[in-house]
């Protein structure tokens, strides 16, 4: 049949065989796609040749060698106004990761216990978290931003008169201030204790499980595992003789000197975002523990494994397979968000390269340039690393 | 009960009365016992959120009504009013004061009607789409299309209104005209780029794919600083082009890839049996897209659409950062004068109120839609 039409199709005309042969039609749709969108790119960047040509800017990336000539008051590397901008955008990039970071470890913790609460048998503490969360998810992540950072700035004491811990960490409305650990040379050894740990904690992994395979006899993988990581690398610490010391936060005049300080704007912005994404977790976090179908918890206790194994070995496996897919949005669009740390004077990337740079060197195509560029890396990083992690989850089939 | 149990008495097998459940099991004494104080843990829990509702609702309270202040001309009464009571609570005055410009923004006063006339002729539009049994419902829809051209033509002006340039609106109305228009124009868009990804055609598959990942790997205010910074470069010389109608634009797009990807989710839910079936029938693309898929696609993608329409409608904030008057920067622009200083919290706690009911009331209206479409067992 096939061998038979085939031949009277393409006798036909081309323009008999674009309306009636699926095939046919099928590229010259494709065809069409393609000539229409190189045709669009075409006629907007030689419309942005004509314009930058116009005001005699071109499309050149040297600018980035500059001087900066602004500011960043919170840098985690050497910047000040004469270093060049590629640096700003660097202090920016950190500035961002910084934020994503520890946001994402705040909102998975807040996120995953509101989760539990909210499948708590007990009706009050069930109803405030279903309140809370309700409230944040239905306000925009902007106005919470705002807000906190409002209540940081607003209500918090002046430095004068700060809120103290034994005068050791004190919060104002300046920040909040922490005394700076400053390491000796004998540190060292503590460090390479506390690597020897981890490296030793996956090769017992590793080797209790090989056993239990074999034998079915159980180590106690998690307390060998804390002693090695966290309790080895405390002896060592005082074995070489506690070298650390710290650098408290002091009062001179009308702020503190010294110290650590974590900035009012650094604060908002993980707080706001912490929170708000918490609240969507929390949602994700209920959804994956209920649909685990009780049948499972029962199963196990009916083989005689115990409660808690039946949590990390038989709920949470399956749980995690449900949670992880949306939970990853959830970070990508809490590392998204935290652009809108230039509503409050964070600096972030888009409050460097994107902000201060552009307007100062008025180079928007450049600078947009990077700024786009930057987040889709990060984007496709996050994704990356979560497909990566939710193909090791995965249910093997079939 | 009538047959009570007598002390003392046999009672043959079968005939034992039957007794009331215990007090402490039942009414309002069982059920506290059951959901409140059921083992230790619960115990500490319930005293826990006890403690956090005594601490947060009291005085969220007091600042919210009992302390505050409805009727003043400046920030210095309504703290004087208080001042005199002792107390501290939010001065409402401020937003009662402004509460037109929270509204309308700056458009001209004149000329307010129109954005009334439009805001009934939204609701009117609204009611039939979201509303099945209304009357004459067929007739109505084309109404419901027409309506956002009129809306248009009233806000904007011209053909015989005074034209009203973009950068007067504002306000609630601001939030209104880009959240409706996001998702008018993003719903058509987001349909045909999750049936372009889940199409066969390899380029054109590809133009939806590197699209969509590209929109949703970078932040919205980004895309808007591109709006309004470096969209006039890619233009032939000379055009000028609105900055609202540009945010518009970028919003919509923004808005359509996500929502691609959730209808995309529910595309890849309908068995293909359904296309094959329908594939036999001799039904074209478009038509077995229009009378099978997209029909039971979009039906089990209900949430996920709404939840993005919430996405969109909560993202308009955004544009205070590129310098226009949505209800915060209006609140904010209006806190520069002298007499009103410092009543930051109030703008934030009133917006907040406003987004937070019209974002329920569209939450729950897709709770509705999903159990009246919810035709399983």
């Amino acid at each position: 049949m096939e061998a038979t039409s085939k031949p009277t199709v393409a006798r036909q005309p081309l323009w008999y065989r674009v309306v009636y042969d699926k095939e046919t039609r099928s590229v010259a749709i494709q065809v069409l796609t393609l000539a229409l969108l190189f045709a669009f790119f075409f006629y907007i960047v030689r419309n942005a040749v004509i314009n930058l040509e116009t005001i005699g800017k071109g499309y050149s990336f040297k600018f980035l060698w500059e001087a900066s000539n602004y500011d960043i008051n919170q840098h985690l590397i050497d910047y000040d106004s004469r270093s060049p901008h590629w640096r700003a955008t660097i202090v920016g990039i950190m500035n961002t990761l910084l934020v994503a970071i520890t946001g994402v470890i705040v909102a998975t913790i807040v996120g995953f216990v509101m989760g539990v609460l909210r499948l708590s048998h007990n009706w009050l503490i069930n109803k405030v978290v279903y309140v809370y969360i309700e409230y944040v998810r239905n306000v925009p992540v902007l106005l919470h931003i705002l807000m906190v950072h409002g209540v940081i700035v607003n209500t918090l004491p002046r430095p004068k008169n700060a809120i103290s811990l034994e005068d050791t960490f004190f919060l104002t409305n300046r920040g909040f201030y922490t005394p700076k650990p400053l390491f000796e040379p004998a540190m060292w050894a503590v460090f390479i204790a506390f690597v020897i740990g981890i490296g030793f904690t996956i090769w017992f992994r590793h080797y209790a499980k090989k056993v239990q395979d074999a034998t079915g006899k159980i180590y106690p993988v998690f307390w060998i595992s804390l002693g090695a990581i966290i309790v080895v690398p405390i002896l060592v610490y005082f074995v070489v003789g506690s070298p650390m010391t710290f650098e408290m936060a002091e009062l001179t005049g009308f702020n503190f000197k010294g110290g650590m300080v974590l900035r009012p704007e650094y604060l908002a912005l993980t707080l706001a975002l912490a929170l708000y994404t918490a609240a969507f977790i929390a949602e994700i976090v209920r959804a994956g523990i209920q649909a685990i179908s009780h049948g499972q918890t029962e199963a196990a206790y009916a083989l005689g494994i115990k409660p808690s194994r039946t949590m990390s070995l038989v709920i949470i496996p399956q749980a995690l397979r449900v949670i992880i897919p949306p939970l990853s949005s959830q970070y990508l669009n809490l590392t998204k968000n935290s652009s809108l740390a230039i509503a409050i004077g964070y600096m972030d990337i888009v409050a460097t390269i994107g902000g201060i740079s552009l307007n100062q060197t008025g180079r928007e195509m450049e600078c947009m340039t990077i700024v786009l560029a930057l987040y889709l890396a990060f984007s496709l990083m996050i994704s990356a690393f979560m497909n990566w992690y939710n193909k090791k989850m995965k249910l093997v089939e079939r | 009960m009538s047959s009570a149990i007598e002390e003392g008495k046999t009672y043959e097998p079968g005939t034992y009365p039957d007794l009331p459940p215990p007090a402490s099991t039942v009414g309002i004494i069982g059920w506290v016992r059951e959901n409140l104080l059921s083992s230790t843990a619960n115990i500490v829990l319930t005293i826990l959120a006890a403690y956090l509702i005594w601490v947060v609702v009291p005085p969220s309270l007091n600042w919210l009504f009992f302390n505050a202040v409805f009727e003043g001309a400046s920030r210095d009464e309504c703290r004087a009013v208080m001042n005199e009571a002792g107390v501290k609570g939010a001065c409402w005055a401020f937003i009662g004061h402004r509460f037109e410009l929270f509204v309308y923004g700056f458009y001209p006063e004149a000329e307010r009607w129109r954005v009334n006339v439009s805001f009934f002729l939204m609701l009117a539009a609204l009611v039939p789409i979201l509303y099945d049994k209304t009357p004459q419902r067929g007739r109505m829809m084309i109404g419901s299309a027409i309506a956002p051209f009129v809306i248009g033509w009233l806000l904007i002006g011209g053909l015989g209104l005074e034209p009203v340039p973009t950068d007067k609106f504002g306000g609630i109305m601001l939030t209104l005209v880009i959240g409706v228009t996001g998702i008018v124009g993003s719903l058509p868009l987001g349909i045909a780029l999750a049936l372009g990804r889940a199409s066969h055609l390899p380029a054109l598959r590809m133009v939806c794919v590197v699209f969509i990942e590209f929109i949703r790997g970078v932040p919205l205010i980004t895309l808007l600083f591109v709006a309004s910074t470096m969209l006039n470069y890619f233009l032939p010389p000379g055009t000028t082009f609105d900055l609202l109608l540009r945010v518009l634009i970028m919003v919509t797009l923004f808005a359509s890839a996500y929502l691609a990807e959730v209808v995309r989710g529910g595309l890849q839910a309908i068995p293909k049996g359904q296309q094959e079936a329908a594939d036999s029938m001799g039904l074209k693309y478009w038509q077995s897209m229009r009378l099978i898929i997209l029909p039971q696609a979009l039906k089990i993608s209900i949430p996920g659409i709404v939840n993005t329409f919430i996405g969109l409608y909560k993202d308009s904030t955004l544009v205070i950062i590129i310098g226009m008057f949505d209800p915060i920067g209006v609140g904010r622009a209006s806190l520069a004068d002298t007499k009103w200083q410092g009543l930051s919290t109030e703008v934030y706690v009133f917006v907040a109120i406003f987004f937070f009911i019209s974002c329920i009331a569209m939450a729950r209206y897709s709770l509705y839609l999903e159990k009246k479409l919810h035709t399983g067992h």
